[in-house]
């Protein structure tokens, strides 16, 4: 029997199982287990779906219901190592939030939600991203960039960037 | 009027002022020593309650109040919940707050639980602010460290933990009851009241469900007294025994077509025409207003002859919005359509509903549908009548959905279609000079961007 190659590391395990003291049961480590794989791996395939159900005592249904729900988390491949949302609510669209999200998918040459071809960038519209005093606005990983002209925004979104926490 | 100093944004442009000395220098935490050491729950319910606080968060339900829900003599454990979920279009407030000064949340966190005899804390914050995650995580190391959270805080018998619980980009998590089902583990979906979370909240314990700037609120009482928060504001209205006033600080957001957009410390009833002109530097590049929004995007839609409406809590229900939402305020000048905002507005909702209820799935999608279909010039005036009964139809308030995500879906819609139908009925002529007219059903277009 070949042993089936864990998705889930040693440290993510670790890192779930230090949040559980937090909860009374562990259904409420959902969450919490689905961005400590994200942070890692930038997706939750479907075998970490599972991976995670086991570790808290769940149908791998459960897990994916509460997954599938946010369409946040990223299933079949991961997301660009820079995910960008770029806000497209009121006061970013009446600040040209709209043309922003189409002028960048266009200067990279990926649709919406898209990844580029060699996995740096994800573009995605977002909703009101809370930051309308800097309007228009994008979240790039951890970094908001504020007050956004097409041409400033390609140009942040071509420096490297941390990762997301 | 005489000048006003903000309270609640002291703290913003302090050098180091998110840190917990900037904090205890600017007096903060000796309410909560002198609240352990000397006052019962009790006294803190009954200082909050006779201080006319009405919630920050959205529905403007007075937090004291709200606090009696909870069931007397309960064995426990009781949950307090910081809604910081902030996710209503136009607002930030709340991000404010946790970046700059959340030092002042989370004293009013402990206040508040040790009111409602809660020994664990959640705040469910969203996933867009990571700063607010850092400066949060490391403003609560640091009370921990000087003994303000943990056990025996400063030597009482009250003990609390406070745990920062992550959302994932999710506006119905800002519900009350769909912040409980997400913090368990599960989908959003909002629950059917009663049981109201006081009785059966979050891990089916009594449960109290608080906005992050009603916790900054609660620790300025504290600090400087009823009398003091209720000398500013809004009193109640001697002829109406429904009135609770509009007491306090304000935090409002005001962004979109303003020269200076922000957030601005205000007592509560300063009037949109006030807010754009004496904060916000006037409607941008000279221009005049068309539409402002009062509260957040659900709150619908005041006109230019609107603004001097008081934004309090009754005000903006005076002139058919839905209410003072989050008091964030957004300008749209005089240059932009308003089918366009209509469009933007509908896009939101249609994309949020969480689709536990038919009536806000359907018509949110459908609203939606019928914007895109008038935007590629192929509306019908009849859509004008469809989408006013749409927005008649959903929504606590006609009895449909099980949230008020419906509602603050309508009430654009309402309000736009109402309020410049004209401008609506132009539009759909002038962009489609052979269908206008058509009343037969036509199929709708295929859509992309919703989801």
């Amino acid at each position: 029997m070949i042993a089936r190659k864990k998705i889930l590391t040693d440290e993510m395990v670790a890192k779930i199982e230090s949040l559980a003291p937090r909860y009374p049961n562990r259904r409420a480590l959902t969450l919490p287990a689905l961005h400590v794989v994200y942070a890692e791996l930038r997706h939750v395939p479907l075998e970490a779906v599972v991976e995670i159900a086991e570790l808290l005592g769940l149908a791998p249904a459960e897990v994916q219901d509460t997954l599938s729900f946010y369409q946040f988390f990223p299933q079949e491949k991961p997301c660009g190592q820079v995910r960008a949302f770029v806000c497209r609510s009121v006061s970013c669209a009446l600040r040209g939030g709209d043309q922003l999200l189409e002028h960048l998918c266009h200067a990279n040459g990926i649709e919406p939600y898209g990844t580029t071809p060699d996995g740096r960038l994800t573009i995605e519209p977002a909703e009101c991203l809370g930051a309308c005093d800097f309007a228009p606005c994008i979240l790039a990983n951890d970094d908001l960039l504020a007050s956004m002209t097409p041409e400033a925004a390609q140009a942040e979104l071509e420096k490297p960037r941390g990762r997301a926490t | 009027m005489p000048s006003f100093k903000p309270v609640l944004l002291e703290a913003v442009g302090v050098p180091d002022g998110h840190t917990l000395a900037s904090y205890v220098a600017r007096g903060g935490y000796a309410p909560v020593a002198k609240t352990l050491g000397e006052k019962q729950p009790a006294d803190v319910v009954e200082m909050v309650k006779s201080s006319g606080l009405r919630g920050r968060g959205g529905a403007g339900f007075s937090t004291g109040l709200k606090w009696t829900f909870l069931p007397k003599d309960h064995p426990g454990p009781i949950y307090l919940c910081v809604n910081a979920d902030e996710s209503e279009p136009g607002t930030f407030n709340n991000r404010i707050l946790m970046e700059d000064d959340p030092h002042q949340v989370i004293e009013g966190i402990i206040l508040s639980s040790y009111a409602t005899r809660a020994s664990t804390a959640y705040l469910y914050l969203r996933y867009e602010y990571p700063k607010s995650w850092q400066r949060l995580q490391a403003a609560i190391d640091e009370a921990y460290a000087a003994g303000w959270l943990g056990k025996n805080i400063k030597g009482s018998s009250f003990s609390l933990d406070v745990y920062l619980h992550r959302g994932a980009a999710a506006y119905i998590c800002g519900e009350e009851t769909g912040l409980i089902e997400s913090l368990e583990g599960k989908r959003a979906w909002p629950r059917i009241k009663p049981p109201f979370p006081a009785i059966e909240g979050l891990f089916r314990k009594p449960t109290v469900v608080n906005n992050v700037e009603t916790m900054a609120c609660v620790a300025q009482i504290a600090r400087r007294g009823v009398e003091w928060f209720k000398s500013i504001g809004v009193p109640a209205d001697p002829n109406n025994p429904r009135d609770p006033g509009s007491y306090g600080p304000k935090l409002y957001c005001l962004s979109g077509h303003v020269e200076r957009p922000g957030c601005y410390e205000a007592p509560l009833g300063i009037t949109a025409r006030q807010l754009i002109e004496e904060h916000g530097g006037g409607v941008w590049k000279g221009r005049r207003a068309k539409a402002v929004i009062p509260g957040g995007i659900s709150m619908g839609l005041m006109t230019e002859s609107e603004l001097d409406t008081p934004l309090d809590f009754a005000g903006p229900g005076k002139v058919g919005c839905l209410g003072l939402g989050t008091a964030a305020v957004v300008v749209i000048d005089d240059q932009t359509s308003i089918v366009d905002f209509l469009h933007n507005s509908c896009r939101f909702f249609a994309h949020e509903s969480c689709g536990q209820c038919t009536p806000c799935r359907e018509g949110t999608s459908w609203s939606l549908r019928m914007l895109e279909r008038i935007k590629a010039g192929k509306g019908r005036l009849k859509d004008l009548d469809i989408l006013q009964e749409i927005g008649n139809t959903m929504g606590m308030m006609p009895g449909s959905t099980i949230c008020g995500l419906a509602d603050g879906a309508a009430w654009p819609i309402k309000n736009a279609i109402k309020k410049f139908r004209g401008e609506f009925e132009d539009y759909i002529k002038r962009t489609n000079p052979s269908g206008w007219m058509v009343t037969e059903p036509v199929p709708a277009l295929q859509i992309v961007g919703a989801h």
